[in-house]
């Protein structure tokens, strides 16, 4: 094979690994905080990246509805919660959280739409679109299971996929988009040309880790968010709400699942139903580091992306079953190392 | 008033009551001990206490019902020591530390820091090392040492003297006794009844998930059955 | 009472068996075979999560082996259908037993990851096998035909398809109820306590495996006669979810409740498909955000599924009275007093640096009670898991009767005739008394699938459950027989586990703290029992916290303390024994 396919492969993989490296971060956070198997990971990248797609011909997002629809729902939950014990500040919160917010949030894209905003402002907005949902569901699907098994949290997820997967074919339609890059041209690095979406896909993933590592390590949260990955009990004992480590992992996710969608809407035609498959991937990377470590996970991730890109050459059609079966050799080995719990 | 008012607690695992309506009062800065055998539900009622395990009946905390969650309740005061001690193994004893006081500010928590640092020097040694890679006694100093971080006004401490060598329980124990004078109630659950009996002010014998005697610590050592079965006298 | 459930089943199969003659619109029928065909693999799916406890979002795929192999038989080579079910259902074994293989060894919720993951690589693969018409599929695939007459119609076809499910449903539920049943059912949260009483888990699992593979091809065997012809689509794994969530709606543990779910979700499938994309405006699945959603709201609000709720409805199941046993279980012949029956030669554990058992020695002979007793994390409970191979030596042996070597696994130490208890009990709660204890007598029985689903087990069955009611009289928990176990008080528990052990006919009872959480008559029953069974030249070994109980029975005292044997002899001795007195007793130096 000549050097260039392969330097052009190798970038293509790299690319892609970065993507799937972001998606792996946020399934390990929500898994290390929730015990949640954050199978939905993919939909908010299908959702960020139609959201932009949709911003950038000037139409409104259906996201920004479903904002909506979600933040009622959540609101709901809440309150068929506080009947039982009934207290106005707590009715308030939730109404500001779960009404006021998305609410505002549909006005602002109400407005902004229209103006023809530059790149980065449409960016911005889907990210405050998309970003919020991650509470909601958490809210509405595995707050009132917190106490479920490992297994059942994992059905659920599957369950969430499902209709999320649904009501992005209901607000996208089963067409697929492809959004204006951030920034359009590319240069060459030597002899090879490197597209400038490709440089913001690997900046920002740098950024979000180096991000990450700061707010885990430095801030009082995100210790707080590590303490209960540690030992849920032992959060608790110290005052760490379980619905406030959960709500924060799970809004991260969605905000990485955004930032994501994002990031390669440029790049890719996405569907209502890409999301799903571009997840499973970080999925892969993510069960390699045992759903534990970041920097293992972003490593496999690139991984990955390169076995993909590779497969892709080499035996296009199998590209899928290829990365697909690459999971299970993994998952035996990480079955055997580690500790089997029986009843979880 | 009391500080804690236990009324009639149940507990089932499953359709299993483990704990059959338990009834028990403790003043403001005593330090009251629950001694009983493996499997008398000791551990049971201070989980139930502390809303770790759900359960019937009352509690009231300070005249009033205590809030639902345990978050809730440490928020309210109230913290426990849990007999796994719960620490966060793989951060470090600094950390552990900084999360006890996750509820108070930060200034509140840099004064909380200093004081326990002299209190336990150990502690302030190895504040870098991983809570995992502790010894037994360390690891109990420093589950201590992060329930008072959150400045309780009622700690709850299940075994503290579990796995540890002799010396260490009573060195452990000393600390425990001293706390008396900053302002902490303790309920104190120890199976080393003899060393809880020590320290304590008041004492109830737990067995098969109820409470079957309590009085001074005074009266219990000198009660027959007590000694019989707990005190390993005959 | 005039109703029973046996008579509400015979209305049902009547009623199903008349469909086609009633006066109906055709796509019903086309709708109740599609309900049969699910039905199907839905039942797998009861018999592989609900009883096995592992959750499979790929059985679709299984369903795709099923049907290509008959549509690549009877289409290119000539096959006719009949023959084809054999090798279609052959297809289903075989795909399933390698899957099974490596799935089984997954834990937790790595087993399901592991299912999308092959769900989803065997669909891509159905669409790139050239032999398989890639995405384009095969067609023109021949009906099934019988003495002349082919299954054309969806009325003719209807007959075979609930033919078989009513079948399989009678099968699975034969199965359920026999020794290999209990094994199964043990492996859902009970599997510990199972492998103790010699059950193979790892075999355990591949039978429901390779069955719920079978089910599923048998289904998309019947799929491609019925359709006569196959693509990719229906074996993707979104299918693969729809399967789960018609178990989970069921009541993953339920048989019939499959049959109930398949309707259900499909019966709603085909509601929404029609009057859903008039609502929305655009056309699409969208009953997958309605299936999305009842999926979770079941798990919150109704996790054992809807059939539970059916089931309560319904005239509760007469008591049935235990079926006449015809001869009894073969005893072992115990070894004579004084024989040792396990010895511990310098038996080590640490975990990393930690020592937690430090090169313990003593033995249990037969005809003996050896108490193990020490302070709260002495290191009982790990020796204890050592002697019964829960967790492997670091160093040092543990030889049982005349082995030469340490067992491996609990399942070998239960053949060397060896029972145990649990400090945390073990039993299934859903199981009766009668059948947790029968699971004690496993490795007295032999029947295996095979005649469990055909019902050629009962005379065996019979003895089996005549030992395991002997030792429920035995421990006192005769009125108890038939109630769940999970209903009973934790003394009462312990004490069936006691039977539990007692059905393996033991050589040497392992106990571990069984007096605990006891009353004081329960206690003296207790220790009465243990005398008997001394008596009968059974050897015991209990860990135990309670000294008065210890004190009073053994004959032998072996004493730890952080992990090492700090004193031995027999009661009067070791209580005399100042290291005993300082680290036992307890107080502060």
């Amino acid at each position: 094979m000549e050097f260039t396919i392969l330097a052009f492969l190798v970038q293509d993989g790299v690319t892609n690994g970065a993507i799937y490296a972001l998606l792996g971060l946020a399934l390990v956070l929500v898994f290390a905080v929730t015990r949640v198997i954050f199978i939905p990971q993919g939909e908010f990248v299908a959702y960020g990246a139609l959201t932009l797609a949709f911003l950038d011909v000037g139409r409104m997002p259906g996201t920004a509805m479903l904002l909506v629809v979600f933040g009622i729902a959540a609101f709901l939950f809440d309150l068929v919660e506080t009947r039982l014990r009934p207290g106005l500040p707590a009715l308030a919160r939730s109404a500001a959280i779960n009404l006021v917010l998305p609410f505002a949030i549909y006005t602002a894209a109400l407005f902004i739409v229209p103006t023809e905003p530059n790149a980065f402002v449409k960016a911005l907005l889907t990210i405050v679109i998309v970003a919020p949902m991650g509470l909601y569901v958490y809210r509405i699907a595995y707050r009132p299971l917190s106490d479920a098994t490992v297994l059942v949290l994992l059905i659920t997820s599957v369950g969430v996929h499902l209709a999320m997967m649904g009501l992005g074919l209901a607000f996208f339609g089963a067409e697929g988009f492809r959004a204006r890059p951030l920034t359009a041209g590319s240069f060459s690095v030597g002899f090879m040309p490197v597209a400038a979406q490709a440089v913001w896909i690997y900046g920002v993933t740098i950024a979000a880790m180096v991000g990450l590592y700061f707010f885990f390590e430095k801030t009082l949260l995100g210790k707080a968010l590590r303490a209960t990955a540690v030992n849920r009990l032992g959060a608790r004992l110290v005052g760490v709400r379980t619905q406030l480590t959960g709500g924060t992992a799970f809004v991260l996710a969605a905000t990485i699942g955004a930032v994501s969608g994002v990031l390669i809407a440029p790049i890719t035609t996405v569907y209502y139903d890409t999301g799903f498959l571009i997840g499973l991937k970080g999925f892969v990377a993510a069960i390699i580091a045992g759903l534990s470590s970041f920097p293992v996970t972003a490593l496999a991730a690139i991984g990955v992306g390169l076995v993909e890109a590779l497969a892709s050459f080499y035996a296009s059609n199998f590209k899928e079953i290829i990365v697909f079966t690459l999971i299970i050799p993994v998952l035996i080995w990480r079955s055997l190392t580690t500790d089997h719990h029986e009843d979880d | 008033m009391s500080l804690l008012q236990l009324s009639d607690i149940r507990v089932s695992y499953g359709k299993a009551e483990v704990l059959h309506g338990v009834d028990l009062a403790m003043a403001e800065g005593r330090i009251v001990t629950v001694i009983g055998a493996n499997g008398a539900g000791k551990t049971t009622l201070l989980n139930a206490a502390m809303g770790v395990v759900p359960s019937s009946g009352t509690i009231l905390y300070r005249g009033k019902p205590v809030p639902p969650s345990v978050e809730g309740r440490v928020a309210a005061g109230m913290c426990l020591v849990s007999e796994k001690r719960e620490l966060f193994g793989s951060m470090s004893v600094e950390d552990n530390m900084e999360l006890g006081g996750f509820l108070r500010s930060a200034s509140e928590r840099a004064e909380a820091r200093a004081d326990l640092y002299d209190r336990f020097p150990r502690l302030k040694e190895r504040r870098k090392q991983l809570a995992g890679t502790l010894s037994g006694g360390e690891r109990q100093m420093l589950a201590l040492a992060r329930a008072l971080m959150s400045r309780p006004k009622l700690l709850l401490l299940d075994e503290p003297s579990l796995g540890l060598a002799p010396k260490i329980v009573a060195e452990i124990l000393g600390i425990v006794a001293e706390l008396r004078s900053t302002g902490v109630s303790i309920l104190l659950v120890e199976q080393n009844a003899r060393a809880a009996l020590e320290i304590a002010d008041e004492a109830h014998l737990m067995e098969l998930g109820e409470i079957r005697r309590s009085g001074s610590t005074d009266e219990m050592a000198a009660d027959p059955a007590v000694v019989e079965a707990y005190l390993g006298g005959g | 009472m005039a109703l029973d459930r046996r008579l509400i089943g015979f209305v049902g199969i009547a009623v199903v068996a008349a469909v086609p003659f009633l006066p109906i619109p055709p796509f019903w029928i086309t709708l109740l075979n599609n309900i049969g065909l699910a039905s199907l693999v839905a039942i797998g799916l009861v018999l592989l999560t609900g009883v096995g406890g592992m959750t499979s979002f790929g059985q679709a795929a299984l369903v795709g082996f099923g049907a290509y192999t008959t549509a690549v038989l009877t289409t290119a080579y000539g096959f006719s259908p009949w023959a084809t079910l054999p090798l279609s259902l052959l297809a289903g074994a075989l795909v399933a037993l390698p899957l099974g293989l490596i799935t089984v060894r997954l834990s937790g919720h790595f087993l399901p990851l592991g299912t999308i993951a092959w769900g989803l690589a065997l669909y891509y693969l159905f669409g790139q096998i050239q032999l398989f018409g890639r995405y384009d599929g095969i067609t023109a695939i021949p009906p099934l035909e019988l003495a002349g007459h082919r299954f054309f119609s969806s009325g003719s076809i209807y007959y075979v398809i609930w033919g078989c499910v009513i079948a399989v449903a009678i099968g699975a539920r034969n199965l359920l109820d026999s020794r290999v049943g209990r094994s199964l059912r043990a492996l859902r949260g009970g599997t510990q306590a199972a492998e103790a009483f010699g059950v193979d888990i790892v075999r355990a699992k591949l039978t429901v495996f390779v069955l719920a593979g079978v089910l599923a091809a048998l289904s998309g065997w019947l799929y491609a006669h019925m359709q006569r012809s196959v693509n990719p689509t229906p074996f993707g794994l979104n299918m693969g979810i729809e399967y789960l969530l018609m178990a989970v709606v069921g009541g993953a543990g339920h048989v019939w409740g499959a049959i109930f779910g398949a309707s259900l979700v499909l019966i709603l499938k085909d509601l929404l498909q029609r009057f859903l994309p008039d609502l929305v405006g655009i056309t699409g699945n969208f009953e997958m955000i309605v299936f999305g959603i009842l999926l979770v709201a079941i798990l919150q609000f109704s996790r054992d599924g809807l059939w539970p709720l059916i089931l309560r409805a319904l005239p509760a199941r007469k008591r049935r009275p235990l079926p006449k046993a015809d001869g009894a279980l073969g005893r072992r012949k115990l070894a004579p007093e004084g024989t040792t029956l396990v010895k511990l030669e310098a038996a080590r554990k640490t975990f990393g640096g930690l020592v937690a058992v430090n090169d313990v020695s003593f033995d249990v002979k037969a005809g003996q009670i050896v108490g193990l007793i020490g302070p709260n994390g002495a290191g009982k409970s790990t020796t204890f898991n050592l002697i019964t191979a829960i967790s492997p030596l670091s160093g040092g042996k543990v030889i049982f009767g005349d082995a030469t070597a340490s067992a491996k696994s609990p399942r070998e130490v239960a053949r060397h005739g060896i029972a145990r208890t649990f400090q945390h009990a073990k039993v299934l709660p859903e199981m009766t008394v009668l059948e947790n204890v029968a699971l004690g007598a496993h490795l007295r029985g032999r029947s295996g699938v095979v005649r469990s689903v055909l019902r050629l087990d009962r005379a065996e069955e019979a003895i089996l459950l005549a030992e395991a009611e002997t030792q429920i009289a035995r421990v006192g928990l005769a009125d108890y027989r038939d109630r769940p176990a999970g209903d009973l008080a934790l003394g009462q528990i312990r004490i069936l586990e006691i039977a539990r052990a007692l059905s393996l006919d033991p050589a040497l009872l392992l106990l571990d703290e069984p007096a605990a959480g006891l009353r004081h008559g329960e206690k003296q029953e207790l220790a009465e029992l243990l005398k008997k069974l001394r008596a009968e030249g059974v050897g015991v070994l209990l860990v135990e916290h309670d000294m008065s109980f210890v004190m009073g029975l053994v004959d032998h005292l072996v004493v730890l303390d952080f992990g090492t044997k700090i004193a031995e002899g027999n009661p009067a001795e070791v209580r005399r024994h100042p290291a005993v007195v300082s680290a036992y007793l307890g107080g502060v130096s």
